[in-house]
């Protein structure tokens, strides 16, 4: 008998060893995820496709992860509800994780193992707006304006509100949003002062010294708001400027693409603390969100057509299939019936798209130092920390680089992991040709006639 | 007219039956035959107006539209609930392979992931209202019955009943949020915070009409019926059980059918507001979708919300017809 206990304690304990050892193993090749319900928000616009393809093509669930997708009423509440929790992940503004970690505004550690895109924004202006700048728009042999059109055009009309005594106000969707920086440099670019910001007097509004006067509107009510007459343009993501087309209210002037060639635009961002309470979570996450981006770009955007469709219900974008599809499938409509075609308009995957590069996050500091949302001077490092702090690419590439251990995806479509330091090359393509070297942010943000300098303080 | 004095004749007989039931007939087809015309010539003018409505997101529906949607909305319901049993059969397999591959896993069944349909936000509409209301009820009519019957403690309390009824409660709706987020933490919350969001800014509205005309009502009982308590020497419970109670249930009533009727309005609204659950967040996320079919998908919310509205007013006078014992009072 005590043998057999003996016996039986032996074999027992070997087996525990064992499942020890072959927990050990998968915990090596990627574990379990330890909080599998999430809930992750969005706001209504193409950008967040990767999100509703990771769920409806299953994505998610094959890494264990039960997802509930919720629509947000606008980016503030977005980014409080993954600050307290309410929310696991959400599809952000670039400029959200950077400025919270930053701490201007909420402050809170959220960093981001993903971008989700490049390029995707255009600035609509009103019909009578358009009316009025066309003039000052050299036309092409067959009468259409040459593109890209430059704030020049708008130049006389802003100048005339301001003789008249009337604001020019326009409308983005937050305060350290893509299209802020996109508008802003637009204006600035055509000789148009969108205005300083002051956060250490308290001035937070943006305005100061503006011949244009930008607000905050919500993405989908953007076409509402230019139909009432309360705003004469904005910047927006799709597909609220094609809206404006297909409503007949407004006409979309110039795209991103334009204003800077394969722009980051969205990330996901997720809190610090998450990342290190449930890693294995996060790598997973990470890995559905790759695989969304390669399907949405798969076979010269052979998949589009369908994503439209799953964009088109209405727990994701909402809205109808034609005005979706219009700028996810690679063409643009500026006035209405000038359709052209722009490629790259919505990118997922390709150009290395999701990899979260350090350069792309300095360049949105350096946008915000540039308007005063940063009020003193900082040194290089310092934006080279922030940086770091915020995007994470070693997360980023733990999840590719499993992905491609299991044949889901191909090393040549990532950077080189042993190689790659985060830094894009010095980048050229600009409306106004400067150029962005993430290494030097000081020497860039010099580089400007309209925005802030070194040493400069409001 | 049917007044035809009694004759002990068998064709007299016959024509006072036939007579009788044509007036049947004629008076249910007046009650009847009047709301349908009605009906048609309103629907009639809507769709004329429609016609001539164009919006930014095309033409203004008219009832055919509506309807129409009204089968794309069941139909949606139907994929949802399709995928929705396909969700937890992959779930099924994916978690017995894991209990193959880590035998010390147990396994656990999430909830569906999928989005609520138009369906499933009438239903969380209904419990939201009714659970806020309910709520009230409990609170308010003690309240109401305890004021009515102490004129000092009306006294103490009608000032700040005064001040909160106007108030509408969607200027609460923040401070309700806010505290709630404060007060209600737990890690695996049993409802969420958003129903109970909701259902304390029906409450806040529920209680006052429910306060006020409870308290009324037991203050303006008939001095008969409290003498005949005096007589019996009740005590203080019986005389609320058995004389307080019944005789101001009409009140009480009027009170309730008043603030669920203003519950379901507000409600609607604050779901809108706070993008909180339910068909106010259903119309809002198609107005913000704005596609063609957005606005016929918010008209036919709209009807639903209204009829739904009618159903509870009707209920609560179903159930005032049941427990009083004024059977007129409900005709109201």
């Amino acid at each position: 008998m005590k043998k057999f206990k003996v016996f039986r304690c032996a074999v027992l304990a070997t087996l525990a060893i064992s499942s020890f050892a072959i927990s050990s193993v998968q915990a090596e090749k990627l574990g379990y995820p330890e909080k599998d319900e999430l809930t992750f928000g969005f706001i209504k616009l193409t950008d967040m496709a990767p999100i509703a393809i990771a769920y409806e093509n299953g994505y998610f669930e094959e890494e264990g992860l039960y997802v509930t997708i919720e629509a947000q009423a606008n980016w503030k509440v977005l980014l409080d509800g993954v600050i307290d929790g309410r929310l696991d992940g959400a599809h952000m503004l670039a400029g959200q994780p950077i400025a919270a970690t930053m701490g201007y505004g909420t402050k809170a550690h959220i960093i981001t193992p993903f971008s989700m895109d490049l390029n995707g924004n255009a600035i609509t202006v009103s019909n009578d707006i358009w009316a009025q700048m066309k003039p000052n728009i050299p036309k092409m042999a067959d009468g259409r304006p040459v593109h890209p059109i430059k704030a020049d055009a708008l130049k006389p009309v802003v100048e005339k509100y301001k003789a008249e005594g009337k604001p020019f106000n326009m409308g983005m969707v937050f305060p350290v949003s893509t299209h802020n920086y996109e508008l802003r440099y637009w204006l600035a670019a055509g000789g148009i002062h969108p205005g300083y910001y002051a956060p250490h007097k308290g001035d937070t509004s943006g305005k100061i010294s503006a011949e244009a006067l930008l607000s905050v509107t919500p993405p989908p009510q953007m076409p509402s708001t230019l139909e009432a007459g309360t705003i004469y343009g904005y910047c927006v993501g799709e597909p609220w400027n094609q809206q404006a087309v297909f409503k007949g209210i407004g006409v979309p002037v110039v795209t991103d693409y334009e204003i800077w060639k394969d722009n980051p635009e969205k990330v996901f961002g997720i809190t610090a603390e998450f990342a290190e309470k449930y890693p294995n979570t996060t790598v997973r996450l990470t890995r559905a969100l790759i695989r969304a981006a390669m399907w949405l770009d798969e076979k010269n955007n052979a998949n589009r057509p369908a994503a439209v469709k799953i964009l088109s219900k209405p727990n994701y974008v909402g809205a109808d299939y034609d005005v979706i599809a219009n700028s996810m499938t690679g063409t643009f409509e500026y006035e209405k019936g000038d359709k052209r075609d722009v490629p790259d308009f919505n990118v997922f995957f390709r150009y290395n798209a999701t990899y979260p590069f350090y350069s792309d996050a300095i360049w949105y500091l350096t946008q915000m130092r540039r308007w005063g949302q940063i009020s003193d001077d900082k040194s290089d490092e310092w934006y080279f920390d922030i940086a770091k702090k915020v995007y994470r690419p070693d997360l980023y590439a733990k999840a590719a680089k499993s992905l491609i251990a299991e044949k889901k995806a191909k090393a040549e479509d990532f950077p080189d992991f042993a190689t790659e330091d985060g830094f894009k090359d010095p980048q050229t393509h600009f409306i106004d040709d400067i150029v962005y070297d993430g290494k030097a942010p000081n020497a860039y943000i010099n580089k400007f006639s309209i925005g802030l300098k070194k040493g400069d303080k409001i | 007219m049917s007044t035809a004095t009694p004759l002990n004749d068998e064709s007299q007989d016959k024509i006072l039956w036939l007579d009788k039931s044509l007036d049947f007939a004629l008076s249910s087809a007046k009650t009847l035959a009047v709301p349908i015309v009605g009906i048609i010539v309103f629907l009639i003018l809507w769709s004329a107006a429609a016609q001539n409505i164009n919006t930014s997101l095309g033409q203004f529906p008219g009832p055919a539209h509506v309807w129409e949607q009204f089968g794309s909305l069941y139909a949606e319901h139907q994929v949802a609930r399709e995928k929705e049993t396909a969700f937890y059969e992959r779930q099924d397999i994916r978690n017995a392979k894991r209990v193959a591959d880590d035998p010390s896993y147990v396994p656990k069944i999430r909830a569906y992931t999928g989005k609520e349909t138009f369906i499933d936000q009438i239903f969380t509409s209904l419990i939201t209202v009714m659970s806020g209301f309910l709520l009230a009820a409990v609170i308010a009519i003690p309240l109401g019955i305890a004021v009515g019957l102490n004129k000092t403690l009306n006294a103490a309390v009608n000032p700040i009943i005064q001040i909160f009824k106007p108030v509408s409660p969607l200027a609460w709706l923040p401070l309700v949020t806010i505290l709630v987020s404060a007060l209600y933490v737990t890690d695996d919350p049993m409802v969420a915070k958003a129903f109970i969001v909701s259902m304390i800014t029906v409450t806040l509205c529920c209680l006052w009409p429910m306060v006020i005309n409870t308290s009324v009502g037991v203050a303006s009982i008939d001095s008969d019926l409290v003498n005949v308590s005096r007589v019996l020497r009740l005590p203080a419970l019986k005389h609320v059980q058995k004389i307080v109670l019944p005789a101001s249930i009409p009140m009480i009533f009027t009170g309730m059918r008043l603030s669920l009727g203003i519950a379901w309005m507000v409600l609607i609204a604050a779901e809108m507001l706070a993008q909180n659950p339910g068909l106010g967040k259903f119309v809002w996320d198609e107005f913000q979708n704005g596609s063609s079919n957005s606005l016929s998908r918010i008209m036919a919310a709209v009807v639903v919300i209204g009829m739904i509205g009618f159903l509870l007013d009707r209920g609560m006078q179903q159930l005032q017809r049941w427990l009083s014992w004024d059977k007129t009072s409900a005709a109201r």
